[in-house]
């Protein structure tokens, strides 16, 4: 059933490429439909699937004499994501309502964006799974270039360029495997049963671990995330940040760490405390966790401070997939969701609510405009997204951090305490960016009250409500009663560690 | 001997020479009063009828080639049956996208010579002898200098003819210095023959013939170094003939590669060569090479590198695609050069290349890559010559605003450019993961691996500047909003090419069953 998400997202995305220009209203509800009925099948699709393990839903010849399978499948860890996706996807179309150049076209390259989405988190075959993350690049770059702002061709080029050399490293890990397999197929499962000489999966797991972690934002490769997240529409960002990070990182996890598990084995030999390519790449993450918060810490654009958090944020979620324990892992795939509503939410209220109306972003000017006055939804909706990113008790945020903190603290304390810096610098700069964009410490003098109360910023819209509504709600639904997801990750983590990782 | 053999197997050449006389007669004999619009429909339409008589013909083949004393001289092979089913579509294809064109008005001329050297590609896909080989070349390569000057009001023209011919002759020069050695060494002109004759202790002066042969074959498939001509060339032939010599001509090229390189080496033979020791190092380092074949891979990586960083400084759109050609043919040169090691021999490692019957999948792929990247290429010069009509110029920046000025037209170039790209689920795509999986084997070495990465690095390198023309077209405002027309006939073809790339793309199975059918 799952299927159809992918299928309807495309059908979506080429119905609105042959629609009339001229009827944006059309157009956004005709795209909002495809993008709910989606979210429907998510839910679904996940609720059905509760207590399952792995189900298979589509399996048919696609390439024979390649052994290539339209392979599509779903675990624990898929249909979560796959949920996470229908809600960014429901939540991005509402937050570009207000889209008027060229609708039908965002709204198609969008919906083909949700449909290469899903179609990763649910394709079972490793080079389909390669098709649908490249299908996933094209759109964004024309997103973020035709519809984009500061420095948008360069923002989207560096994007496209770097989603491209990662994904190029993730083809050569793809063909050494298909060649080194020799069974003549790229099915995930017969390929995690071929035995690769452990010589191999030392030098193929860094290759695509770092190839998909690229797109998770890993430090030092993260510097297209905060250029390509400015530039982006509102829409985009969300979708950026909340799922195409996401995909990153789950290939990480399903390809990187499940098909090359001995990778992650001992080297022999220790430099600094660093044995193994688990070490190596557990420090980036740490290094990105902090080094985002910092430098999120010195922002004066209020885009770029959510857009360092998000390298910051997504450095938990590789953090949490080396530690390879239960819990870590689990914590994972739980910031991987939990990242992707608040980051979707934060970057909506920035780019959408915020700056539509006042057309800055700049900290120091938007201090200068008493927004908490005059846009108190505004700043009453990023007090809650802010304590949901500093990962508050209450957010989903909090739940994801945590179990990700102790699995880290099980294998290295010191990855812990290093993190925690950053999460202790997390609460710093979202306080500096709330504190300065909504309450500024100038009380506004009469003059000035008379000129802004001739200027009104425009009102609230409904979508905009609905989105914030939705966002804030599920993280707040899942930072209370974080079992429904974690009753449906866990297993699947369970048997991805019992398939030889660990 | 036998005529009858001749007569059939060569029956697809007999009907192109047909199709090309009757266009002559009826567009100089019937319509020399006529207005350019009729003339050039009618004579492309019985050029494209003509394309069809052989291909028709091609389909009577019964399997046996043509025999003298004892020896095939033209084969009714795999490799050749479908490179020629290629060509004739391939040249089909062109011809339609003529209907549009007025840069000349000697129609019928431009036809008959298109006919006639698509007939000289015929020949070269099949033919097993030197000297056959030779000729079907010149006839070729005679028509592409005829068609890259036939723009005579255009300086350019005259001037890409004139380089294309002097490199032309030279290269052909050397191939033919090349053929004379083998035949000085083997005592044959026949590829069966030589591949017997010549001595097991291989001898300095094959080294030579095989680097003239590969200077002379490198200069038709437009590799590095031997690749001035094409920048020069696609810029200044009017568009169908550039696209003609992109695709037609390419398809041709690497058939009679493949052909020379599987008829000179047969599956368990090893040529050592008195430089033993440089012997004794391909062995032991690089486990499944024939020396010769170094040279190729050269050229492959060379062209590899040169045309995709020399495409990213290019202002000219067709420029841009004959440096992206360049790159294409490094990566199909790869396949012919890196095979999958001969299995039969576990004891001595052989410098082998798969047997020609069962499941033969480097040449498959090459097939496969070559002749998808034919139609891409033809398609995009399709829109490039409509661009140009409209536009006056084939500058980057003549595609601004595509998008609002013929929507479906942007839609075409986009499907074209990421398929050449090589984004899924595109053709282009495939066919490259199809070719570097089959270079990677079952077994292979660090080299091959090392030369697979290098090419899947630099796709990502010409990702940039296929969007450089993208961006144009879809992002970047334009001033001139006045719609660009195209001719229906253009538009429905290109429109076809974009759907079959697609198509292909998600259902590669299809073109590729087609293709394997013929080892069964």
């Amino acid at each position: 059933m799952l299927a159809w998400t992918i299928y309807l997202s495309f059908a979506g995305a080429l119905v609105l490429a042959i629609l009339p220009k001229a009827k944006p209203a059309l157009v956004r509800w005709l795209a909002l439909s495809v993008a709910v009925a989606g979210l429907a099948v998510a839910i679904a699709g996940f609720i059905s699937g509760m207590g399952q393990g792995l189900t298979v839903f589509v399996d048919l010849p696609w390439m024979p004499s390649m052994g290539i399978h339209f392979l599509l499948a779903a675990d624990g860890i898929s249909r979560v994501l796959v949920l996470l996706t229908g809600l960014a996807a429901v939540a991005g179309v509402l937050f570009s309502w207000n889209i008027e150049l060229r609708a039908n076209e965002f709204f198609a390259f969008f919906l083909a964006l949700i449909g290469g989405v899903y179609g990763v988190f649910l394709s079972f075959d490793l080079l389909l799974l390669f098709v649908f993350y490249e299908i996933a690049i094209v759109p964004k770059y024309f997103l973020i270039a035709i519809w984009g702002s500061t420095r948008r061709e360069y923002a989207a080029m560096k994007l496209a360029i770097y989603s491209f050399a990662g994904s190029a490293m993730v083809l050569i890990g793809l063909l050494a495997a298909y060649a080194t397999a020799g069974s003549h197929s790229t099915s995930l499962i017969e390929l995690g049963h071929a035995g690769f000489p452990a010589s191999f999966q030392m030098w193929c797991f860094p290759l695509v671990f770092t190839g998909f972690a690229i797109l998770a934002g890993m430090w030092p490769f993260h510097t297209w995330a905060p250029t390509g997240h400015v530039a982006a529409p509102t829409g985009a960002s969300m979708l950026l940040a909340g799922v195409v990070m996401k995909l990153g990182a789950y290939g990480c996890l399903r390809v990187g760490i499940a098909l090359f598990p001995r990778g992650l084995d001992p080297w022999g030999v220790s430099f600094l405390g660093i044995g193994s390519w688990r070490d190596v790449f557990a420090v980036l993450a740490v290094i990105g966790i902090v080094y985002g918060a910092l430098v999120a810490l010195a922002q004066s654009d209020f885009k770029f401070v959510i857009g360092y958090s998000s390298v910051s944020h997504m450095g938990f979620v590789l953090l949490g997939l080396m530690t390879l324990n239960q819990i870590g892992m689990t914590g994972a795939v739980m910031q991987m969701f939990s990242h992707g509503i608040i980051a979707g939410l934060l970057f909506a209220i920035v780019g959408r609510i915020v700056y539509d109306r006042t057309h800055t972003r700049q900290l120091a000017e938007l201090e200068t405009m008493h927004l908490s006055r005059r846009l108190p939804f505004a700043a009453w909706a990023f007090v809650i997204a802010g304590m949901a990113s500093m990962g508050l008790p209450g957010f989903s945020g909090f739940v994801a951090e945590l179990q990700v903190l102790v699995g880290a603290w099980k294998v290295n304390p010191w990855w812990v305490a290093a993190a925690g810096v950053g999460i202790v610098v997390g609460v710093a700069y979202t306080w500096r960016a709330l504190q300065k964009a909504f309450f500024g410490d100038l009380l506004p003098s009469a003059h000035v009250l008379e000129q802004e109360h001739g200027h009104e910023l425009a009102a609230i819209t409904w979508p905009e409500v609905t989105g914030v509504v939705m966002l804030a709600g599920v993280s707040l639904f899942v930072g209370l009663y974080p079992r429904i997801l974690l009753d449906t990750i866990e297993p699947a983590v369970k048997a991805l560690l019992a398939g030889g990782v660990q | 001997m036998n005529y009858a053999d001749l007569f059939r197997v060569t029956l697809p050449e007999t009907a192109l020479e047909i199709a090309a006389l009757v266009v002559l007669i009826v567009d100089l004999g019937f319509l020399r009063k006529a207005a350019l619009n009729l003339r050039v429909t009618v004579a492309a339409l019985l050029g494209v009828a003509g394309c069809g008589a052989a291909l028709w013909t091609v389909g009577l083949q019964n399997g046996s080639g043509f025999f003298v004393d004892g020896r095939e001289v033209l084969v009714v092979g795999p490799v050749a049956v479908i490179a020629q089913v290629g060509i004739l579509v391939l040249t089909a294809l062109t011809l339609l996208l003529l209907i549009d064109e007025n840069f000349t008005h000697h129609v019928g001329e431009f036809v008959a010579v298109v006919l006639m050297a698509a007939a000289g590609g015929l020949l070269i896909v099949a033919a097993q002898d030197l000297l056959v080989i030779f000729i079907g070349l010149e006839l070729l390569s005679l028509g592409l200098y005829i068609l890259t000057a036939f723009a005579k009001r255009s300086g350019k023209s005259a001037e890409a003819a004139m380089k294309y011919y002097l490199f032309g002759g030279m290269s052909a020069a050397f191939l033919l210095f090349g053929f004379s050695y083998l035949y000085g060494l083997s005592g044959s002109t026949n590829l069966a023959a030589i591949e017997q004759g010549i001595p097991q202790q291989g001898m300095p002066l094959l080294y030579v013939a095989w680097v003239l042969i590969v200077a002379g074959l490198g200069f038709k498939v437009a590799a590095v170094p031997f690749h001035l001509w094409a920048p020069d060339t696609y810029e200044g032939a009017p568009a169908p003939a550039a696209a003609f010599i992109a695709s037609v001509s390419k398809v041709a090229s690497f058939a009679l590669l493949l052909n020379i390189c599987y008829g000179l080496f047969q599956p368990g033979k090893t040529w050592s060569g008195p430089p033993q020791l440089l012997n004794e190092i391909f062995r032991t380092e690089f486990a499944i090479w024939q020396p010769l074949l170094i040279i190729l891979i050269v050229v492959a990586a060379a062209s590899m590198i040169v045309g995709n960083l020399a495409a990213l400084a290019q202002v000219s759109v067709r420029r841009l695609l004959a440096y992206s050609a360049i790159a294409h043919a490094g990566y199909i040169l790869l396949g012919v050069a890196v095979r999958r090691p001969y299995t039969g021999q576990v004891d001595t490692i052989h410098f082998v290349l798969d047997s020609f019957r069962p499941a033969f999948r480097s040449t498959n792929a090459v097939l496969f890559y070559v002749l998808t990247y034919g139609l891409t290429t033809i398609g995009a010069f399709g829109v490039v010559s409509v661009v140009e009509r409209a536009t006056g110029s084939d500058r980057i920046d003549s595609f601004v605003g595509l998008n609002k000025r013929n929507p479906v037209l942007a839609a075409v170039l986009l499907v074209l450019f990421l398929s050449l790209a090589g984004i899924p689920p595109l053709v282009g795509f495939y066919a490259k993961f199809n070719l570097f999986a089959a270079v990677l084997g079952v077994s292979a070495g660090p080299v091959p691996f090392a030369l697979v990465a290098l090419a899947v690095a630099f796709s990502v390198v010409s990702l940039y500047y296929y969007l450089q023309v993208l961006k144009r077209a879809y992002v970047m405002p334009t001033v001139d909003e006045s719609p660009i027309k195209a001719h229906p006939v253009t538009m429905a073809v290109l429109v076809a090419i974009a759907a079959a790339v697609v198509v292909l793309g998600c259902f590669p199975a299809l073109l590729q069953n087609w293709i394997e059918s013929f080892y069964s």
